[in-house]
């Protein structure tokens, strides 16, 4: 560790109060990063600790190294990391824990229907209201229609839907019956045998869950459908290998909080997350943003992809064209669930929708919890 | 504690040794390098393709004078690729043998012998990670972990803990002097929390267009000082301009080689134009950028 006389007189103060309480300044940095957001663990913090001190700690560089080497886990963590160390160490106003929590977005709960806009049919509508008090006919029923109280049966209801993940065969072979000879496991029961061959032993090829990734569209026109759409995603998500995207005016990763194993917990936190509900929407954008950041690296990859929307496009439906070619060629499958063509005589005919319609797999509709079962179907058989 | 106190006794040090093969790095790399080998933890890269992840390894490897240990990861890598295997065509060979030579005398004294001399160094097939920790000090890469499997991280994790193994027939075999390790991800998954926690991250940017063009010059010596800067400075404005993919550190370098190979003193719209292929690796990105050529290089 360097000297202290070096430094200018400032600094020198405060690296005296910097070496005095030096344990107790970095705990609680650490603490207000915690707080702020970040996954602070306590051997992190151990780590930090030593980090700091091999360093200078009198450097403030060094130190900000120090714990954005040992703090962060991903690049998207020094945004917040940044901000945090500002406050603690460059700033001598209060610390930073309290207006951290409070500029946490206000709770949002997932906004149910904002403006019944392009509904259906209400004539269909008059007839099917009657009986509604049956579950079989609430999982036909559209759910733009449907009002507070159907809408809170029906959320009961998607717990009976049994997603299953597509499979894809898997490079590692496991042993079987049939299939090529094992040599090495050949060899090692001969082995047993004392070298006597005996028995030989067969592998294959297994399968794995192939990738599914959910690109939900929660713009101003398909916000009726929102709460029904993350509670299907919810439900797909709880197989494991699945990805969940919000596309509006800007992409969200709502992944993480689709983990969460309570469905209104999780719809909650993507509530949370999810800077631009029922806004416009520029679905090519949306998806070249993806592309560029997840998808072109791996996540479209061989996945299933399955794109949520009514393909109201606001942007240029050109874009859109070029970029679900883009998608198509990376991913295994591209499903579009749109819940207009639900409807009867919807014809394909907007201008987003006629673009993205020659790269897409699989149309099909989504506007009942019956139509999200066909949906499953289309997904675990992709 | 340290792996060794002896490998660089500053951040700045370590730059420089690094410099010196050929490798420019940042203050921020410098510190995180420098902590890694301070704290004998295992450094995660992440960042771009082609923004020299795995050319640290190489270098670091050069710098301290280090044997480099590769290990490339892909989907379905197991145990035995990465730690070690015992060579059963030889161990058969090996019993045919003795069966051979003891005939029908009295075999059954020796029983215990061969078994024993069946699972020894001889027979033993040291993979990249087993290698590392016997031969260390030496320099482990893990190339893009992203690539391997939930279940191989988990195996990683208990190595890079403990810096040792156990294997059951021979006992266990740590490593004396913790091995450099260096991971690199591509991010085409996320790595897993608990292994984040047991490494120092650090995010990879591609270089400004100073230390671009040093890089480049450097690494190309034959490369003119002219040529360079405008390769760089194209490259670099190619970065901003929205391509399916940017072209990295690697793809610049090639492109100066290969405007130096085809003779071009300075980089012109006919020149650039034939050597694109270097650098811009999509049909898409090919068409726009020939269109903007022009524009990009008149200044």
């Amino acid at each position: 560790m360097t000297s202290v006389t070096e430094l200018g007189s400032a600094d020198a103060v405060r690296h005296r109060a910097v070496r005095h309480e030096a344990d107790e300044l970095l705990l609680g940095f650490a603490r207000a990063l915690r707080a702020a957001g970040l996954p602070v663990t306590a051997d992190r913090t151990q780590t930090f600790l030593r980090a700091a001190t091999v360093v200078d700690l009198g450097n403030h560089r060094a130190t900000y190294l120090a714990g954005r080497a040992t703090l962060c886990g991903s690049q998207e963590d020094f945004v917040l990391y940044d901000r945090v160390f500002t406050a603690w160490f460059l700033d001598d106003g209060p610390t930073p824990t309290s207006r951290e929590r409070h500029q946490q977005p206000p709770l949002v709960q997932a906004p149910f229907d904002v403006d019944g806009g392009e509904a259906t049919e209400s004539d269909d509508d008059e007839v099917l209201r009657v009986a509604a008090s049956d579950s079989e006919v609430l999982r036909h029923r559209d759910i733009a229609t449907l009002d507070a109280a159907e809408r809170a049966r029906l959320a009961g209801l998607f717990a009976r839907l049994r997603p299953a993940p597509p499979r894809r065969v898997s490079y590692r072979r496991t042993p079987s019956r049939r299939g090529v000879v094992d040599t090495h496991e050949t060899l090692r029961r001969t082995l047993t045998r004392m070298g006597e061959p005996v028995e030989i032993a067969r592998r294959h090829r297994s399968t794995r869950p192939r990738r599914t990734v959910l690109l939900v569209d929660i713009s101003g026109s398909m916000s009726s459908y929102a709460d029904a759409l993350l509670r299907f995603a919810h439900r797909v998500a709880s197989t494991g290998a699945t990805e969940t995207f919000s596309v509006g005016t800007r992409v969200t990763r709502l992944t993480p909080a689709m983990r969460l194993h309570d469905t209104d917990r999780a719809l909650v936190a993507a509530g949370e997350i999810v800077p631009d509900w029922s806004g416009g929407t520029r679905l090519g954008e949306g998806i070249k943003v993806f592309l560029d950041r997840w998808g072109q690296r791996g996540m479209a990859r061989g996945a299933v992809v399955v794109v949520f929307s009514d393909g109201w496009e606001r942007g240029d439906a050109r874009l859109l064209g070029e970029q679900m070619a883009r998608l198509h060629r990376l991913a295994h499958r591209v499903v579009w669930v749109n819940p207009h063509k639900g409807a009867a005589g919807y014809q394909p005919v907007q201008v987003g929708m006629a673009a993205a319609l020659p790269h897409v797999d699989e149309f099909v509709a989504g506007h009942s919890l019956a139509a999200f079962q066909r949906v499953l179907e289309v997904i675990t058989d992709a | 504690m340290s792996t060794s106190g002896a490998l660089a006794a500053s951040p700045e040090e370590l730059a420089d040794r690094l410099a010196r093969t050929g490798y420019l790095c940042d203050d921020a790399l410098a510190t995180v390098g420098f902590l890694a080998l301070e704290l004998a933890r295992p450094l995660l890269l992440e960042g771009e393709p082609g923004t020299g992840k795995t050319a640290l390894a190489e270098a670091l490897a050069e710098a301290l004078e280090l044997p480099l240990i590769r290990l490339q990861c892909y989907e379905g890598i197991d145990a035995s690729q990465a730690l070690y295997d015992w060579d059963f065509p030889r161990q058969i060979l090996h019993l045919r043998a003795v069966e051979s030579v003891a005939g029908s005398g009295d075999g059954h004294a020796d029983v215990e012998d061969v078994e024993k001399g069946l699972f020894s160094e001889r027979f033993l097939l040291a993979r990249p990670v087993l290698r590392a920790l016997r031969e260390s000090p030496v320099v482990l890469l893990i190339d893009e972990i992203d690539r391997a499997d939930d279940e191989f991280e988990a195996f990683l994790l208990e190595v890079l803990s403990t810096f040792q193994v156990s294997i059951p027939e021979l006992g266990t075999v740590s490593a004396a002097t913790p091995p450099v390790v260096v991971l690199t991800s591509n991010r085409t998954r996320e790595v897993h929390d608990a292994l984040k926690r047991r490494c120092l991250y650090h995010w990879i940017d591609h270089p400004g267009l100073e230390r671009e063009v040093a890089i480049v010059r450097s690494r190309a010596p034959e490369i003119s000082e002219q040529l360079a800067a405008q390769v760089v400075t194209l490259v670099q404005q190619l970065r901003t301009a929205d391509l399916v993919k940017a072209p990295g550190v690697a793809e610049t370098l090639d492109w100066a080689r290969a405007l130096d190979r085809i003779g071009a003193r300075e980089l012109d719209v006919e020149s650039a134009a034939r050597t694109l292929g270097t650098a811009i690796k999509y049909r898409e990105d090919a068409e726009r950028v020939r269109g903007a050529l022009d524009r990009m290089l008149a200044r």
